[in-house]
């Protein structure tokens, strides 16, 4: 009796659970595949191959010709110029919406007070919208501003505003909330606003995360205007758009040279960044 | 500030009582030290009263006045007149002292005048002299995280010393300094609240620095008030049975048994009452 007792407490009780999540994990992964018609014999018969073959083989040696690398630097800083103003402006538009949003800064919270449910009316509406506004993907905002406003970079600015205003604003009031929040709530107990609240009591614990995480979503926006330069919002994707259409490899990869330089530079950026407010 | 609480319970979410049926009533000007075993409820009190936590039942009464009843400007009002020591000091560890010693004005200063705090300090003078009060007024433009944890301590002292409230409360403000420096903070501490005429109520692991700086004592014990007296009312016995849940003897600064050789520094240093 002993016996069996003393190995059943040796088997570590994680075991089952960890059982059930792989198998679960494994089930649901499954269908996904069939679902997403992923082949990979697709990918290695000999058309296939030999198509993909001529096309990355005709990538050497890249383009390099004055005049086209005229046309990427120009294009290259139209590219920078909407993420940049995209971002900037997703910015301007998620912070008051996760100020509103962080139950961190919620006054009526504390103890809990008067105006809780009111509180709690105001914040839910401001996280579904968040929700709604990245929930519809930046490429379809893409379609739609060039409509509006016409095909070049102005429907790309908007549509990374619009569609990161709901990232940026999502994150923003998660790393509020995740981090050291007692300042803050410290300060709202001494009779403190709202707003000196975030400005002495979360920002300064917020702040590297923060820069660091709007540097990424400046990364990811450089990538995304050049996604949504395929559907006629200008930059490098547009240039890529063109090249890809003419089968001129050399071309496409000056344009990926110029990718991978960008991403780098964005690396940098986010380091540089994080040094200056650690 | 007076405050009263009459029959007041505290239920944690979790269903785990702290407090049950405590009443208590302290003057506008009193000075007070709560002392008892860890877990009795002394961080509740505290709490209660810094309007930080709401009683499950009973009412809490600041300046004549329930806080849970007031509008909402009203209640922020009071809060900026009450200033909380924590044990653990909520300090953002990026911040300078500077800041983070003005950041005990915010409740009483317009929303500008916060705001353009951060980018160029309001009231550089005062918050140097206020931490000059605990020791620190070098360290004035060094960031929190460079601080050690008394230090820290001090500098949250430093911040309600500045914020000049009617209602002082402190939660285990000295545990994490040395006795000498504990003995001057809790000085300080008393001296100012006494030149505002402001409340004072301060929980104290230490019982010698309890009964030697403070003209009345709350012993708390599982939630309820065992004793409540000035310090030359209090016997060894009623302390040894306060904390006999915890440990044989009450809890002194370093550790030394509470009943003091007649001569010596310790005796000098803390005389047991007043």
């Amino acid at each position: 009796m002993t016996a069996i007792r003393a190995s059943l407490a040796s088997r570590d009780p994680a075991l089952l659970p960890r059982l059930v999540i792989t198998v679960v994990a494994l089930l649901l992964l499954w269908p996904g595949l069939e679902l997403a018609e992923f082949d990979p014999a697709a990918l290695f018969d000999s058309r296939g191959l030999a198509t993909l073959g001529s096309f990355v083989g005709s990538f050497l040696p890249p383009d390099l010709s004055p005049d086209f690398l005229r046309l990427v630097a120009e294009a290259t800083l139209q590219t920078l110029a909407m993420a940049t103003a995209g971002v900037f402006l997703a910015a301007v538009l998620a912070f008051p919406a996760a100020l509103v949003a962080s139950r961190a800064l919620s006054i009526s919270r504390i103890g809990p007070g008067r105006g809780r449910w009111l509180g709690e009316a105001v914040r839910l509406p401001v996280r579904w919208l968040l929700v709604v506004l990245r929930s519809i993907p930046e490429i379809v905002w893409a379609l739609l501003f060039v409509r509006a406003v016409g095909l070049g970079p102005a429907a790309g600015v908007l549509a990374i505003a619009i569609s990161y205003a709901g990232m940026l604003g999502k994150v923003y009031f998660e790393i509020f909330e995740s981090g050291d929040t007692r300042p803050a709530r410290a300060i709202l107990e001494a009779g403190g606003g709202r707003l000196t609240a975030f400005g002495y009591g979360i920002f300064p614990v917020a702040l590297p995360e923060l820069a660091s995480y709007s540097v990424y979503r400046w990364e990811c926006a450089v990538r995304a205007s050049v996604v949504m330069g395929f559907v006629g919002a200008g930059g490098l994707g547009q240039q890529m758009d063109l090249s890809m259409k003419m089968l001129a490899g050399g071309e496409v990869a000056t344009i990926l040279v110029v990718f991978f330089l960008l991403v780098l530079l964005a690396d940098l950026v986010s380091a540089v960044l994080r040094r200056a407010v650690a | 500030m007076e405050v009263e609480l009459v029959d007041v319970t505290l239920t944690h979410p979790n269903g785990q009582r702290a407090l049950d049926r405590l009443s208590l009533a302290i003057r506008g000007g009193e000075r007070v030290a709560i002392i008892g075993p860890s877990g009795a409820g002394k961080t509740s009190i505290l709490r209660l009263i810094g309007t930080a936590i709401r009683p499950t039942a009973g009412t809490l009464r600041l300046a004549n006045a329930d806080p849970w009843r007031l509008p909402r400007a009203a209640l922020r009002r009071l809060r900026s007149r009450i200033g909380t020591i924590h044990q653990a000091p909520p300090l953002p560890p990026r911040q300078r002292l500077v800041t983070t010693v003005l950041a005990g004005r915010l409740g009483q200063w317009p929303l500008w005048r916060a705001l353009a705090s951060l980018v160029y300090p309001a009231d550089i003078a005062g918050a140097e002299a206020a931490l000059a009060r605990v020791d620190l007024a070098d360290r004035l433009f060094d960031r929190c995280d460079r601080l050690s944890g008394g230090q820290l301590q001090r500098v949250g002292v430093a911040r309600t010393l500045y914020q000049a409230p009617d209602l002082l409360l402190a939660d285990e403000p000295v545990s994490a300094l040395d006795p000498q420096l504990a003995t001057r903070v809790v000085g300080e501490l008393n001296r100012d609240a006494q030149a505002r005429g402001a409340t004072l109520i301060a929980s104290l692991h230490a019982v010698d620095l309890a009964l030697g700086s403070f003209p009345r004592v709350i012993g708390i014990r599982a939630g309820a008030v065992a004793f409540d007296r000035p310090p030359a009312g209090i016997t060894d016995a009623m302390l040894t049975e306060l904390y006999a849940s915890e440990s044989p003897r009450p809890p002194t600064q370093d550790e030394q048994p509470l009943e003091l050789p007649e001569t010596g520094p310790r005796a000098a240093r803390q005389p047991l009452c007043r």
